[in-house]
């Protein structure tokens, strides 16, 4: 929940993510009786500004992927509602949603699994403008070798195959198909984390130059903080399905307060052999999403944990002269 | 200095005899874990050195081409120490790494030329069932990928005790004892009824301990591990990092670590080799090497590292890595090279050349590099 006075104006919100839950049911037994849910996202919230990026940063299984995909609809959401330009993506009649999807795009994270091994990258990125009947013939060839020029990769690839080329030149591909059909807002789902360390540098400033050039918004989801504090306006921590923290980038790796944050960075392997670096360890391991934790769920890791973080769960709320930095924390509320 | 005199002696007589019996092995493990000698050691002296790979070539011969995965490479690696090789897919050093423990499948690769020599002996040489009780009793391994490299239908107990009985020569109860101590020498909670446990019970960082537990066990004086944190999320490789580093202030491996990741480099290496297209491009102490990288591949892997400390865009190395089917001629980085002159650079393969004291690069400009970080400037944009 964001304090009124700093919620920006609202011809700037581009999307709204308003207590977003996704459940999975788990079922057991010959009879498939649902035995529990995982939750995988738990009522997350936030607001994404025109132009902007927001980062979604997470260790493997706090949700990020599934709040990514649940906000393009891509998984049906359990409860909640995402606002996209006024509208409520969630209510919206199927015939309608396929042209709100025009403006909604995803970047997947495998570049080898996430392109069709028989079709021809014109045939990739030429496929939404077909399905979206936006061009044909002659003028869905010429598109689509701009898309590619436009990505960085040389018009007369279009007739080759995704084998054909690297990992980096695939995720150009994936862009330029997610590009297609000028979209406003992109979900980047963690782009950059199956490159080599050259070709991630690559992709990142392709996007921010996109960025630039076509006023994008991205939602960037991703798992290495350097990568995100890198390209992202805002950042948002997430755990076992709750964003615990979020903030401007540079204020929250400067001030990071809740405690998953700060193990979270401490982790983060030195910049220079030599550079003094104290670590944070959280204990243990992270627990299953099925049965999280009472009260604030990270109460079993933190070394700062007190009576009151088992029993009540901490509300997202801004800190004491910084509005725009929430975080959920009893040590802070 | 009292180990190293007497060490290399016993370990030329065990060697020599090529047996690797009870009696042998205690000698042997007496003197590497009196660990005094590895701190004072002076990296120089060729005693310290555990193992040296020299003029390592490993080809692939493929329906496609020959793919000259790595080309003469040479390093040492010293006691107690950890040496990293650094570089992205495709650099060869994965292969450099197989090729050391001589499992590099024959069709289609072979080890063309070179030696790996543990003392006196070259690896390249020995017999095969000589090679046998080499892996895992002196040279083991720790994988990327923790699941697939334990076996799904045994138990871990089982798969470590096997290990053990089979290189120690011990009875299970022994066994079974020794399985149990490295298990909580490693940081696994409760290891007696952890040992009855599948590989799928446990979590990614769990099993990366008992990979890493494995690969101790029989007290191997050098251990492999090729991207052991790669897999983990960044709490989880953290705590991974630290335990490598307090198990080698313990029982005093070497490590040679093989990473694309120059954070876990800056974490746990002292010495780094730097590969491009299956060769040593630099190759430094690890300050030295960041401080003072001279090799542009060197310096745009840092450069394109995304920090918290430095934005804006990034200094991206144009270009893909080349295919080890076809590496450039002349040095392979020129046509990725910023500072390529397009003639000396594209016809001749530029030579490891010393610097500073023990500080090599395969550059023809690698000079110039240094006079403009004293200026401030970067060869990259």
């Amino acid at each position: 929940m964001i304090a009124p006075e700093t919620r920006p104006k609202l011809d700037d919100v581009l999307l709204q993510v308003q207590d977003l839950k996704t459940h999975f049911p788990v079922k057991r037994g010959l009879l498939g009786r649902t035995v529990g849910h995982v939750k995988a996202v738990d009522g997350v919230s936030f607001t994404l500004r025109r132009g902007r990026t927001l980062g979604l940063v997470g260790e493997s299984g706090c949700g990020k992927t599934t709040a990514g995909r649940t906000i393009l609809r891509l998984i049906p959401a359990t409860d909640g509602a995402v606002v996209f330009e006024g509208r409520n993506v969630f209510d919206v009649p199927p015939a309608a949603l396929r042209q709100m999807r025009r403006h909604m795009q995803i970047i997947f994270q495998d570049p080898y699994g996430s392109l069709n091994p028989r079709m021809t990258v014109g045939g990739i990125i030429g496929e939404p403008l077909r399905v979206h009947g936006v061009a044909r013939g002659r003028e869905l060839e010429d598109r689509v070798a701009g898309l590619l020029e436009h990505v960085g990769l040389a018009s007369a690839y279009r007739n080759r195959y995704p084998h054909e080329f690297s990992g980096g030149q695939r995720q150009r591909i994936g862009i330029a198909r997610a590009l297609a059909l000028d979209p406003k807002f992109i979900v980047c789902d963690e782009p950059v984390s199956a490159l080599d360390v050259s070709i991630q540098a690559q992709i990142l400033n392709l996007l921010e130059g996109l960025q630039g050039e076509l006023g994008l918004t991205y939602l960037f989801i991703a798992h290495d903080l350097a990568v995100v504090s890198h390209i992202s306006d805002d950042v948002a921590v997430m755990y076992l399905g709750r964003i615990v923290e979020q903030s401007p980038a540079a204020r929250l790796y400067a001030n990071p307060l809740h405690p998953y944050t700060k193990c979270l960075m401490s982790a983060i392997p030195r910049a220079r052999p030599a550079q003094a670096k104290q670590r944070i360890v959280p204990r243990g391991e992270v627990p299953s999403a099925l049965n999280p934790p009472s009260g604030c769920p990270f109460h079993p890791r933190c070394p700062w944990a007190f009576e009151r973080c088992p029993v009540e769960a901490p509300l997202l709320l801004p800190v004491k002269d910084e509005p725009d930095h929430v975080v959920s924390c009893h040590l802070y509320h | 200095m009292f180990s190293r005199g007497r060490y290399g002696r016993e370990e030329l007589r065990v060697f020599s005899r090529g047996r690797y019996g009870r009696e042998e092995l205690r000698v042997f493990s007496r003197g590497r874990y009196g660990r005094d000698h590895c701190k004072e050691a002076r990296l120089t002296q060729s005693a310290d050195i555990l193992l040296s790979v020299e003029g390592l070539s490993t080809r692939f011969f493929t329906d496609e081409g020959t793919s000259y995965a790595v080309e003469d490479v040479s390093f040492a690696i010293p006691r107690g120490r950890t040496v990293a090789l650094v570089g992205e897919s495709g650099c060869g050093k994965t292969v450099t790494s197989l090729s050391i423990l001589r499992l590099i499948p024959d069709p289609p690769g072979r080890i063309v030329a070179g030696a790996v020599r543990l003392g006196p002996t070259d690896l390249l040489r020995l017999p095969e069932d000589e090679m046998r009780s080499v892996r895992g009793n002196h040279i083991s391994m720790i994988f990327q990928e923790p699941m697939t490299s334990l076996n799904p239908v045994f138990t871990i107990g089982d798969q470590i005790i096997e290990a053990v009985v089979l290189h120690k020569k011990v009875g299970r109860e022994e066994a079974t004892k020794q399985t149990v101590a490295m298990l909580r020498k490693v940081g696994i909670p409760d290891p007696e009824t952890r040992i009855r446990e599948y590989p799928h019970q446990m979590s990614g960082g769990m099993r990366q301990r008992v990979m890493i537990a494995m690969a101790l066990v029989c007290g191997p004086e050098l251990v492999i591990a090729d991207e052991p944190t790669t897999a983990l999320d960044v709490t989880i490789q953290a705590q991974i990092l630290d335990l490598l580093r307090s198990l080698q202030a313990d029982i005093g491996m070497s490590i040679l670590l093989i990473t694309h990741d120059l954070g876990v480099v800056a974490e746990i290496a002292s010495h780094v080799c730097v590969m491009y297209a299956g060769r040593i491009v630099e190759e430094a102490d690890v300050q030295e090497l960041f401080d003072n990288p001279l090799h542009p591949y060197t310096v745009g892997l840092f450069r394109s590292r995304p920090s918290l400390e430095h934005r804006g865009p990034l200094a991206a190395i144009p270009g893909t890595v080349p295919s080890p089917l076809a590496i450039p001629p002349g040095c392979p980085f020129h046509p990725r090279c910023p500072l390529s002159d397009g003639a000396k650079c594209v016809a001749e393969r530029p030579p490891l050349k010393s610097y500073a004291a023990g500080h090599t690069a395969a550059c023809w400009y690698a000079g110039r590099v240094a006079e403009m970080r004293t200026r401030g400037e970067s060869p990259y944009k």
